[in-house]
């Protein structure tokens, strides 16, 4: 058997090679289906890469509890239009749960800051100094400040890539230098490594950090102190995240005295809601491509079909012959169906290759983030050879049942 | 020891629509190892049915066909292609190689459907070109060879099986008078030093002249049996 199959392969491959014009109008179908598969699943993959990395970008294992809330209809403020959210609130979530490695708060507003002779309007931040390790910034040069300068609400400032860029000439040097936000003077003692774009698609480094003190005293001029636009927490594992919640939760609605029937007055989210966000958007992705790729497997497997049929007419003669010196019916069924095999793996592999290259040429020009997923080109070549088995079985079939008589006799 | 081929009250019966055909109608033959029997009769006369029967090709509506002491009239589809690939070779008019493929490869056929190294296909099949005096145009597709070195090739993958018995179905119907006598040269020896039966359809008398047996055949039924000597000049 061993050497029937090698000489059948054999036979096969020279017989496409002797009708290579057909057989590559036959594997069309098979080449679009792969290759649709692999280029549109690299795309896919690498767009969630991208989302996954924006996510991560936060921090670690963060929660982010937002005043407000968006759960109940009626005319609200808006989420964070409330001031319900306070640094005591932090202090005592960190309190009351050992679950959270650390708590912070920030408040955000957007002024004009001044660099000389360049203005620019920004986001401003007042942050505790925890804020900052929890949404794990990292820094070009210099470094946080201090929970001294947190204290003594001193005018110290922290700079992000975008903001810079846009208040520095190109080599100017920031780090030292005095910016004024709303008239205040500030010394910039970190410059921000950059994070690129939030998952909701914001710059997240066009940015300034300041003390929260400061910016509650000096810059925002807050109504109530110790109102705070956002708290942030954080935990050191990931499956901590859904019981640390609770227990904020928990928290919260007794120190903001909610009755069981109120809503929440405030919102938390994690980074496992927003990927979630984000893998129903690709869901809707594989569901779409799983339809072109079921159509065009579906088309190249007729293809096949069709192209066997016609071989197996043209053939009907050599069919005889082989019955006739002793080729029983599984020798022609499996013949027939190492050809469709053959043909089916062939389009297979020129579709891996369709397909990476497609995907390369999309990062190329359309400045797409690809992944080749080792996963998806194993599954559509064993998928390409599921087709050509099944779309091969009725003309193999076909053949394997000719009368020896009648197909010797065919002209 | 059993005939090679023994034929008891053999039909065969063709139906075209509502009209029953008879082809064969009550065939009676034994035939010997190491025969040369020449089957005539002229078309329509039930010859190529025969052949096709005794070949395993086709079965009986009615009779017995017992092959080699066994009952094959009721044998399945594979043990019949079983018996075609071990017990019997065919030479056809028209050849019937495979195009586009060698010599070599054609004459290996048999040996493929069993199962056989492909190593020890090769030589063998080299070895039945041999015989046929085709050494050295192993590597040929059948357009490049004359209708007789063709008809040689079909010969070579008819014998690398070491069949018991060949059947020639109008061999040199299609060939010129040097070919032929060619073929009939390797046909006879085949019989006579190897003693494989041979089994010849023809309606050429001095073709037939060859076999050591004649049969002759009419409306599906054999009307003459005679054995003779062959006389071999038959053809000069």
């Amino acid at each position: 058997m061993p050497a029937f199959v090698l000489l059948t392969v054999m036979t096969a491959l020279r017989i496409l090679h002797r009708n290579r014009l057909r057989a590559g109008l036959t594997m069309l179908g098979i080449v679009i289906g792969v290759g649709a598969v692999i280029a549109m699943v690299s795309i896919g993959q690498g767009a969630r890469a991208a989302v996954q990395a924006q996510v991560a970008s936060m921090g670690t294992n963060v929660i982010v509890i937002m005043p407000g809330s968006t759960t109940v209809s009626g005319v609200r403020g808006g989420q964070g239009g409330a001031v319900t959210l306070t640094i005591n609130d932090a202090a005592e979530l960190k309190k009351r749960s050992p679950l959270l490695s650390d708590t912070g708060w920030a408040k955000r507003d957007v002024m004009q800051i001044v660099n000389g002779n360049r203005n620019w309007n920004g986001p401003v931040n007042g942050v505790s100094p925890s804020y900052l390790t929890i949404r794990d910034w990292s820094f070009t040069s210099g470094g946080p400040f201090t929970q001294a300068d947190m204290e003594s609400a001193a005018r110290v400032a922290l700079i992000g890539q975008t903001t810079l860029e846009n208040l520095f000439d190109p080599g100017e040097e920031a780090m030292g230098a005095t910016i004024r936000i709303k008239n205040v003077p500030f010394h910039i003692v970190g410059v921000l490594a950059p994070k690129g774009q939030s998952a909701q698609g914001t710059d997240q480094d066009d940015v300034i950090f300041i003390p929260f003190t400061t910016a509650e005293r000096k810059v925002f001029g807050s109504q109530f102190l110790g109102s705070v636009g956002a708290l942030f927490a954080s935990t050191e594992q990931s499956a901590d995240l859904p019981e640390a919640v609770e227990h904020i939760r928990e928290t919260l609605r007794a120190r903001h005295r909610l009755g069981p029937d109120q809503a929440d007055d405030f919102t938390i989210r994690t980074q496992v809601d927003i990927g979630k966000v984000q893998e129903g958007t690709s869901q809707t992705l594989t569901v779409m491509l799983f339809a072109i790729a079921s159509v065009s497997l579906l088309v190249g497997g007729i293809g096949i079909m069709n192209i066997l049929l016609v071989s197996v007419t043209e053939r009907t003669k050599e069919i005889g012959v082989r019955m006739a010196v002793g080729a029983k019916r599984i020798h022609i069924l499996t013949q027939f169906l190492i050809e469709a095999m053959t043909l089916s793996l062939f389009g297979g592999m020129i579709g891996v290759i369709v397909g990476i290259a497609g995907a390369q040429l999309t990062t190329v020009i359309a400045g797409w983030p690809t992944m080749i997923s080792v996963d998806a080109i194993l599954t559509a070549f064993l998928f390409s050879l599921a087709v050509g088995l099944f779309f091969g079985l009725y003309p193999a079939n076909k053949a394997a049942r000719l009368n020896p008589i009648e197909a010797l006799r065919y002209e | 020891m059993a005939p090679l081929i023994l034929c008891e009250d053999l039909w065969k019966i063709y139906r075209i629509g509502d009209v029953e055909v008879p082809a064969l109608r009550g065939i009676n033959l034994t035939i010997d190892r190491g025969e040369f029997v020449a089957v005539m009769g002229t078309s329509g006369s039930g010859k190529s049915t025969l052949m096709n029967l005794l070949g395993c090709l086709d079965q009986p509506s009615r009779g017995r066909y017992h092959l080699d002491g066994l009952d094959v009239s009721t044998a399945k589809p594979d043990l019949l292609a079983d018996l075609r690939n071990r017990q019997i070779g065919f030479v056809f008019q028209n050849f019937n190689l495979i195009p586009r493929t060698s010599a070599l490869e054609n004459a290996q056929l048999p040996l493929f459907y069993r199962g056989v190294s492909i190593k020890e296909q090769r030589r063998q099949a080299a070895a039945a070109l041999q015989r046929v005096g085709l050494a050295g145009r192993e590597q040929h597709y059948p357009a490049q060879l004359s209708g007789g070195q063709q008809q040689r090739v079909a010969i070579a993958r008819a014998l690398v099986g070491a069949p018991s018995i060949l059947f020639a179905d109008e061999p040199t119907g299609n060939l010129d008078t040097a070919s032929s006598r060619e073929i009939m040269d390797i046909l006879e020896h085949l019989n006579r030093e190897d003693g494989i039966t041979i089994i010849l359809v023809t309606h050429e008398p001095d073709i037939a002249g060859y076999a050591s047996r004649e049969l002759v055949m009419k409306d599906g039924q054999i009307v003459q049996d005679v054995r003779r000597a062959p006389h071999l000049s038959a053809v000069t």
